[in-house]
């Protein structure tokens, strides 16, 4: 049992976003001191030892993709989409958080959001990149991808339009796009502090390349600011455009389980629901093994839990309604669908998802239980699987059994199914180790003004 | 502590952000262009043939009409490419002792086939039939280009898909009446779109566009 | 396992050690079978490697092409595609030119393809001098333009890499002037008398070589010819003798019956004349209105077929006792008597019967009652009584002389010959096409026994079981090689010519070999067929010219039909003691097993045809197999479940078999098809399925009682393309998959009262309703607008389509593990589903192509447009354009598109580059793939047409699917013509769309079922 989340068990909710007795120079120190403080520990060195294995483990899976097709995975017809669409549609959802909670908390002036945006931004750029990897590899000919994209062309053909794989190519790029811009430019002034406080020389250089000549002049600071605003202003409205493109991939299709117009809101909403869970599966053994109790606080993860909370219960609204709207419809395709769903030969999953996703997180309604760090951990590693499972109901349940029953088929993932699946996870632990050893995992800048305040006020506004 | 970046660095991190945009647009550029470079289409490009054969001697000098040598124009999706029995006809006759025509001979003495190199080269997912362009007014000349001037034959449009969709959307502009198709000089006349409507209706010239009709 | 001759054979060792052990064991030893023969330890494992059956292992298996693979993929990955430069290519021509060629348009050649003593007529297309699609000869009468699977696939076998190409004599290469030689020397040794020579050849029906073999008889007196067809019509031959005295060959006229009765025969997809017993049964179906009167058909049989599934009224029985039904449906029709037969046995009741036999009297002269080949001659007997009882003789049915020159029956001939070899009389062999050693009767030890003669001579397609026994192996030509001539199932002879020289110098035909024992030996295959004909026929030299060009034209030689006969048939014939039938049998415990000609491989000649064993069969959609296919409640009688592998043990002898349980088979009997377990056929036939003929012996060829079915604990894995049923291990059936099919009116069936009194029954309400409803503006088709009907009371579920595309369209096969990954690649399918109890349910075919959608879901989806509509309303798939997203596929309520998962298209073997149709693309890797209502042939019709400046004619463009029909079921045309076909089957009552309230507008719709059954009949 952590002491800590003991201790203010009762009222985590107004603990502090930083623990009193915190400088300007303590938390920076503190922040700082991780990159370019006491070198690469055992433990980091042993984490990130097996995060490359799973990455050589992708290597060698997208290799052997390459060389002998699609076939190497379990689709077939009539379930032409697997692993990599679940996947994708995973890891998208994941990459929500980052960008909801450092673009829409602050247009909303969360103070809360400070301590973790830049490692929850950080999150969504490497989810981004699994998830993003995944449409290029399920198509059966990767090496056109490029026929997606609008370009003269000697064939004098655009791409189709009507077909929502063609928004996909948009939004997941745009968003990749933003988010990536908004996390560097937000780290500009971390990256002069790390410059200007490295001992070494390389090291100086490097971060000096990247701070791009920050100079910390007011006119910085306000081109900074203005910089920040933009960008917020420009991501918000992708966090909702995003998700909800992917789920026209499904939405717009004819497919039973699949044809439904309350994908996009319920799509948004389990994207956020995940993303929150992933940051906490991330944020807690992080602020354990750097001693960063006081700065990420109880408070941030109770607030966490309670959006986790809010997501939660939206999307189990979204089941309820898919449900009902099957029976109301008198579709007897959609009833057969759902039928097929909760007593099929897929049964036993959609049950684990419902319990994943709906029935346990409920647990959060009690405060012991958000204030309790262990539990809220396996609580929020539950979500990340329910969610998994939510993307392969959708997928591989809808289409095993559709319209015409001659067709009919089961879907068996392979080894490469799996291979590919864990191997993007090695990649985005990779990327992420490589981040929390280099590059500074909170934003010092907006802990020294939280600092300011918390001086000024010892609570926040 | 010394800085380690002179302050003209600034400029480099400056140019570096507008820099990026630019260097992938003039990528694309170059790419594009090379795909339109002869090097890369053959376009004008005369090929090695073991025979130096001459259209502009036989189709123009000497005025041989073209299905002399390419029978099956007007009733197959290929042109055909002579026989050497066809060369012989002449050939048997006058140069025989040429050596220039001493593959033509051996040729016909060895019953082994002359291996020409193909010129004009379309991608086997394409279904090109000369007989209905043939028979719908549209020339040899307008795809082969001033043949009767070539002493070695050579490439004259880019084949791609756009030189033929190029065509297919508007007729009007390359159609010429029947009897010109197979006349190597046929000059396009000044009033060439009215004329092209007109026929496009006689000959019932529809501007097929979709898929099938060449991909199948 | 390679059997390529052209390497010394990899098998000699083991041979020697078969050959050694035969010196010593001598005649006396009796042997199981060849396998027991020999301990040694390289034969075992000979047998392990030829028979991996254990594992579900397929030959055609992916890895075997991952060099290409790898190759293709790195390629296609060094250059993205569009920064490749195009490779140069050469121009070949002609150096002098052949009159009648054009190059790149198909030429069309008619010739004859012989089965089992039966010839179908064909139109074999050849594109610049090479055979690549096979049609159906008009001008024939068993085809009218019909084909079947077997026809469709031959083609392939022409170019099947696995054919054996030289002369072969001890296992090492040798040539044809060599066996010349070899020849002679027979001719020599056997010269006066030939008292040692023996020529086995399959059933014969071809004059020529007939006249060829009498003539080495008359010159050498003592030498014997002995026929033996495995799936040849001994019991009909036996039938016909046992009820006129002579071996008559009997002729249907199903267009004429109205009433018929099958005792086990499945007249619609095997046997002589299957193909136009087809057209002409599916005649008397077409509904056009309410007041068209349908016949009605029987079915008695035991395992269920395709001529089962049209049946309006089908008991399963075992084949043992049929006769019992036959000779109890006999005595209700006052023939014979009954001889004892109980009142009620094999589950029909005698009111049943009693029905059956009230329905043929009502309709005297237009009934039929029709024998299964596989029935015993009793049976066949029975059936010519009780038509010549009906007067339908010279009505529905008639008798004309044998269509074999020599009809002799196969099983008892082939007996003379093994006991002549066992007693070491035969001193030369001469074995003309077949494969005894794999198919001869088990009891004959045919192999042992052929190891006696001094010179054994093998001439066949492959260096198969029998090739790799004797010294001499002659490849034989394939038929569209070779000359020659055949009767069809009417007597009306074909002519047999060549598309194509001989692919490999070494092959040559029945007739060329033959000649080398007679007297001119040399002559050319040509020369000896025209030769034949010009002693024949009365024309002479200009006249006869003439005659040869005209018959060579139209595939037959005009009027040579056989002339009806007059036979009285006896009825006094004594039913055979018979063992196969005590009335008790069904309660009784004891097990039968019926052996049946394969519908996809038949009786195994077939085998290396990847087309072929890749084909779903009807009704259990297998593929790549074999397998014991036995009753549900039997099955849980003998506590087996599907997939179990079991000893199948019958008096003595064992093989191995899966078991499949099927519904709406007889209780108490497991059927086995035949040509499985192939040990030497070749990289796509050594291995698949289970060897019946371990446990087929002479005295009960095609069933027998007294089988032991014994577990052992392995399981099987077979290749289905569709679980109509699944069955649980307690051997129950949830026809989940059957019952939702009815439920979405996929299968739109009436009564014939139901659909005299609601003509309309099979529109769907919710259809009219969606109309319109969509987004996108709609398409208008001026000019043509292409559609398709397929008419569900007409398709016998042959799957000739199925063949007839694969070969049209360059459908690649992909192999058993594919096919079990849900990856078969046929653009049609023949969908099946059953209606009723496991026992005996209804079964209905339902053939689907791509639907062609007006509002096509497929379209809107694809991110690149390689999917698209044209003007004429077809759905393009445009293969070069698609990056493979298998979007479309998703989106497809009908799931008609194929994906290349790998690269399934065999782009090493030369050989096969052959049969490819030049006019479709060979796909490659990771595309998407579908039917495109053959727009290469639509194309070629409207270019043709366009140059003559005419619209398309109706019935100009013939779809591959609907040519091979044999049921005229699948009509294609112009719907925007009211005129057309299509348009008027489209405008009839029963016509309905598939899940139309999805308002996809298929172009492709189906004509309702209508059965007719016997109101006197309440089951």
């Amino acid at each position: 049992m952590d002491p800590e989340g003991s201790q203010n068990i009762n009222e985590a909710s107004q603990a502090p976003v930083l623990e009193p007795g915190h400088t300007l120079s303590s938390v920076t120190e503190k922040i700082s001191s991780i990159v370019l403080g006491r070198g690469t520990t055992k433990g980091w060195m042993f984490g990130f030892a097996i995060a490359f294995a799973l990455l050589m483990l992708l290597n060698v899976a997208v290799t052997y993709l390459l060389v002998k097709g699609v076939g190497i995975w379990g689709i077939r017809i009539p379930i032409a989409w697997g692993f990599a669409i679940v996947n994708f549609v995973w890891w998208i959802g994941i990459g929500h958080a980052g960008t909801l909670i450092s673009a829409i908390l602050l247009l909303l002036h969360q103070k809360w959001r400070t301590s973790i945006n830049r490692f929850a931004e950080a999150m969504t750029i490497f989810a981004v990149a699994c998830a993003g990897m995944f449409p290029l590899l399920h198509m059966g000919r990767p090496w056109l991808f490029f026929y997606l994209m609008p370009y003269p062309n000697a064939m004098w053909l655009w791409p189709q339009f009507r077909s929502p794989l063609v928004w996909d190519v948009f939004a997941v790029s745009t968003y990749a796009t933003v988010s990536l811009l908004f996390w560097f430019v937000g780290m500009v002034p971390d990256l002069a502090t790390l410059r200007d406080r490295a001992k070494n020389r390389a090291a100086r250089i490097i971060y000096g390349v990247l701070a791009m000549g920050w100079r910390g002049s007011a006119v910085h600071w306000s081109r900074y600011e203005t910089a920040s605003l933009l960008l917020a202003g420009l991501a918000t409205p992708l966090v909702v455009s995003v998700h909800t493109v992917v789920s026209f991939d499904f939405s717009v299709a004819i497919v039973p389980g699949w044809h439904s117009t309350i994908f996009p809101p319920y799509f948004v909403a389990g994207a956020i629901y995940s993303g929150f869970a992933m940051v906490i599966t991330l944020a807690i053994p992080i602020r354990k093994f750097y001693h960063l109790e006081d700065l990420v606080t109880m408070r941030h993860l109770d607030n966490m839990a309670k959006v986790m909370l809010a997501t939660g219960v939206i999307v189990a609204y979204g089941y309820m309604m898919e449900t009902f709207i099957a029976f109301y419809s008198g579709n007897q395709y959609d009833r057969y669908m759902i039928m097929n769903r909760m007593t099929g030969p897929y049964a036993f999953f959609y049950w684990l998802l419902i319990a994943c996703n709906i029935v346990i997180p409920q647990v959060l309604w009690s405060r012991r239980v958000r204030n309790s760090v262990p539990i809220l951990f396996v609580v929020a590693l539950i979500v990340n699987v329910g969610m998994w499972l939510e993307r392969f109901v959708i997928v591989v349940v809808s289409l095993h059994r559709d319209y015409i029953p001659s067709a009919w088929g089961t879907y068996m993932p392979t080894r490469w199914d799996w291979a590919t699946y864990v191997g993007t996870i090695g990649l985005f632990l990779t990327l992420f180790y490589l981040f929390i050893r280099f590059l500074p995992m909170i934003s010092i800048v907006e802990m020294r003004s939280l600092v300011e305040e918390t001086n000024e006020e010892g609570q926040p506004k | 502590m010394s800085q380690i970046f002179h302050t003209s660095t600034n400029v480099l991190s400056r140019l570096s952000i507008y820099g990026g945009v630019f260097i992938v647009a003039l990528l694309g550029a170059v790419l594009y262009g090379v795909e339109l470079s002869p090097w890369y289409t053959d376009v004008h490009v005369s090929r090695e043939q073991p025979v130096p054969f001459s259209h502009k001697h036989h189709a123009g000098e000497l005025g041989i009409d073209c299905r002399y040598c390419h029978t099956s124009v007007e009733k197959s999706a290929f042109a055909g490419v002579p026989p050497t029995q066809t060369c012989m006809t002449c050939h048997s006759q006058i140069w025989t002792n040429s050596a220039m025509l001493e593959p033509v001979r051996s040729s016909y003495r060895t019953d082994k086939s002359i291996s020409w190199t193909r010129v004009n080269a379309l991608p086997d997912f394409v279904y090109f039939d000369h007989s209905i362009h043939v028979s719908k007014g549209i020339g040899c000349t307008t795809c082969h280009g001033q043949i009767a001037e070539m002493p070695l034959t050579y490439r004259e449009g880019t084949l791609y898909m756009s030189w033929c969709l190029n065509c297919h959307r508007q007729p009007e502009k390359y159609v010429r009446p029947k009897s010109q198709v197979f006349n190597p000089n046929y000059v396009v006349p000044s009033n060439q779109m009215e004329l092209g409507r007109q026929l496009v209706k006689e000959y019932k010239i529809q501007s097929l566009q979709n898929c099938s009709v060449c991909h199948r | 396992m390679s059997s390529n001759p052209n390497t010394p054979d990899p098998n000699s060792i083991d041979l020697a050690a078969v050959r050694a052990k035969l010196a010593q064991a001598g005649q006396k030893h009796f042997w199981q079978s060849l396998e027991e023969l020999s301990e040694t330890k390289e034969y075992r494992e000979f047998l392990e490697h030829e028979f991996p059956h254990d594992t579900a292992k397929n030959p055609e298996g992916i890895d075997r092409r991952d060099v290409l693979k790898l190759a293709a993929a790195s390629a296609a990955l060094a250059g993205l595609s569009a920064c490749t430069k195009l490779p140069t290519e050469k121009i070949v021509p002609y150096v002098r030119p052949p009159e009648e060629i054009i190059p790149g348009r198909p030429l069309f050649y008619a010739t004859s393809m012989q089965l089992a003593g039966a010839a179908a007529g064909l139109l074999v297309e050849s594109n610049m001098g090479r055979p690549t699609k096979i049609e159906g000869n008009p001008e024939h009468p068993g085809s009218l333009g019909g084909t079947d699977v077997f026809t469709q696939a031959s083609v392939l076998t022409l170019y099947d890499p696995d054919r054996s190409q030289t002369v072969i004599h001890e296992g090492r290469i040798s040539d044809w002037s060599t066996f010349g030689v070899a020849m002679a020397d027979v001719r020599g040794q056997q010269s006066p008398k030939g008292s040692g020579l023996r020529i086995l050849t399959e059933t014969v029906t071809s004059p020529s070589l007939t006249a060829q073999i009498r003539a080495i008889i008359t010159q050498f007196p003592q030498a014997k010819w002995h026929q033996y067809e495995q799936c040849g019509r001994d019991n009909v031959r036996a039938g016909a003798k046992l009820a006129f005295g002579k071996p008559v060959n009997p002729v249907y006229k199903f267009d004429k019956a109205d009433v018929i009765v099958s005792l086990d025969a499945d007249f619609l997809t095997t046997g002589a004349g299957h193909v136009r017993y087809a057209r002409d049964f599916s005649s008397r179906r077409s509904m056009e209105s309410p007041s068209s009167n349908p016949n009605r058909l029987y079915v008695v049989e035991c395992m269920p077929t395709s001529t089962g599934a049209m049946a309006d009224h089908r008991k399963p029985v075992r084949a043992s006792e049929v006769p019992e039904f036959a000779a109890r449906l006999a005595s209700e029709l006052g023939i014979g008597s009954a001889n004892g037969a109980s009142a009620t046995a094999q589950g029909i009741s005698a009111e049943w019967t009693r029905a059956v036999a009230k329905d043929l009297q009502q309709h005297r002269g237009s009934s039929l009652v029709i024998a299964g080949d596989e029935q015993p001659a009793y049976v066949h007997a029975l059936a010519h009584a009780m038509n010549a009882a009906l007067g339908n003789v010279g009505k529905t049915v008639y008798y004309t002389d044998p269509l074999d020159a020599d009809p002799v029956d196969g099983i008892e001939s082939l007996g003379t010959l093994v006991n002549d070899m066992k007693a070491g009389k035969v001193d030369a062999l001469l074995i003309l096409g077949g494969n005894p050693v794999y198919d001869a009767p088990a009891d004959f030890d045919f192999g042992p026994a052929l190891l006696n003669v001094k010179l054994r001579i093998h001439s066949g397609l492959y260096y198969d079981e029998t090739g790799e026994l004797c010294q001499w192996h002659v490849p034989a030509t394939h038929y569209l090689e070779s000359w020659g001539d055949a009767r069809a199932y009417d007597g009306t002879i074909g002519i047999i010519q060549p598309l194509i020289a001989p692919l490999y110098e070494g092959c040559h035909s029945a007739y060329e070999i033959t000649a080398l024992l007679g007297s001119d030996p040399g002559k050319s295959n040509h020369d000896i067929v025209r030769d034949y004909w010009a002693g024949q026929r009365p024309e002479k030299e200009k006249a006869f010219e003439d005659f040869w060009e005209r018959s060579l034209h139209d595939g037959i030689i005009a009027g040579t039909a056989l002339p009806a006969i007059s036979v009285s048939a006896r009825s006094d014939f004594a039913k055979p003691a018979a063992p196969q039938a005590p009335a008790t049998a069904a309660s009784s415990p004891d097990l039968e097993i019926s052996f049946r000609p394969d519908p996809a491989i038949f009786d195994g000649r077939f085998a290396n045809n990847g087309w072929l064993q890749e084909l779903p069969k009807p009704n259990t959609r297998l593929t790549w197999d074999n397998a014991a296919m036995i009753g549900a409640a039997t099955a849980q009688h003998l506590n087996v479940t599907a997939g179990d592998y079991v000893k199948l043990q019958l008096n003595g002898r064992e093989t191995k078999a899966g078991i499949m349980i099927v519904p709406g088979h007889a209780e108490n009997s497991i059927t086995l098809h035949l040509g499985y377990g192939r040990r030497r056929a070749g990289k796509v036939g050594t291995g698949p399925g289970f060897n019946a003929n371990f446990i087929r012996t002479s005295a009960s060829p095609w069933s027998a009682t007294g089988l032991r079915v014994e577990k052992t604990g392995k399981q099987y894995y077979f290749a289905v393309t569709q679980h109509q049923y699944i069955i649980d291990h307690q051997g129950r059936g949830s026809e989940e998959a059957s019952d939702a099919a009815f439920h979405r009116d996929l299968i739109q069936v009436a009564t014939l009262e139901e659909f005299r009194a609601n003509p309309n029954f099979a529109r769907d309400p919710n259809e009219e309703a969606t109309r319109g409803l969509t987004l996108y503006p709609g398409f208008k088709y001026e000019g043509y607008a292409w559609g398709m009907s397929i008419d569900l009371n007409k398709c016998v579920g042959c799957n000739a389509c199925v063949v007839a595309c694969q070969s049209e369209n360059n459908i690649a096969v992909v192999g058993k593990e594919q096919v079990m990954a849900g990856r078969a690649m046929h653009w049609i399918r023949v969908d099946t589903y059953f209606r009723g109890g496991l026992e005996n349910p209804e079964m209905y075919y339902e053939p689907m192509p791509c639907m062609q959608c007006e509002n096509a879901p497929c379209e809107v989806v694809c991110p690149v447009g390689a999917t698209t509509h044209s003007p004429e309303g077809l759905n393009e798939m445009t293969y070069n354009r698609c990056v493979g997203t298998r979007y479309c596929s998703n989106n497809c309520p009908y799931k008609v598109r194929r994906f290349n998962f790998f690269l399934f298209s065999d782009w090493q073997t030369p050989s096969l580059y052959g049969v490819r149709n030049p006019n479709v693309t060979v796909r490659s890797r990771g595309v998407m793939e579908k039917c495109t209502y053959c727009v290469q042939r639509i194309n070629a019709a409207k270019i043709r047409s366009e140059e003559e400046n005419r619209p398309v004619h109706d019935g100009e463009i013939v779809t591959a699917c609907q040519g091979a029909c044999p049921a005229d079921a699948i009509v294609f045309g112009n719907i925007n013509d009211p005129n057309s076909r299509v348009a008027k089957l489209k405008a009839q009552s029963r016509n309905y769309s598939l899940v139309g309230e999805l308002n996809t507008k298929p172009r492709t719709t189906y004509l309702a079922r209508v059965r007719n059954p016997n109101p006197e009949i309440h089951e």
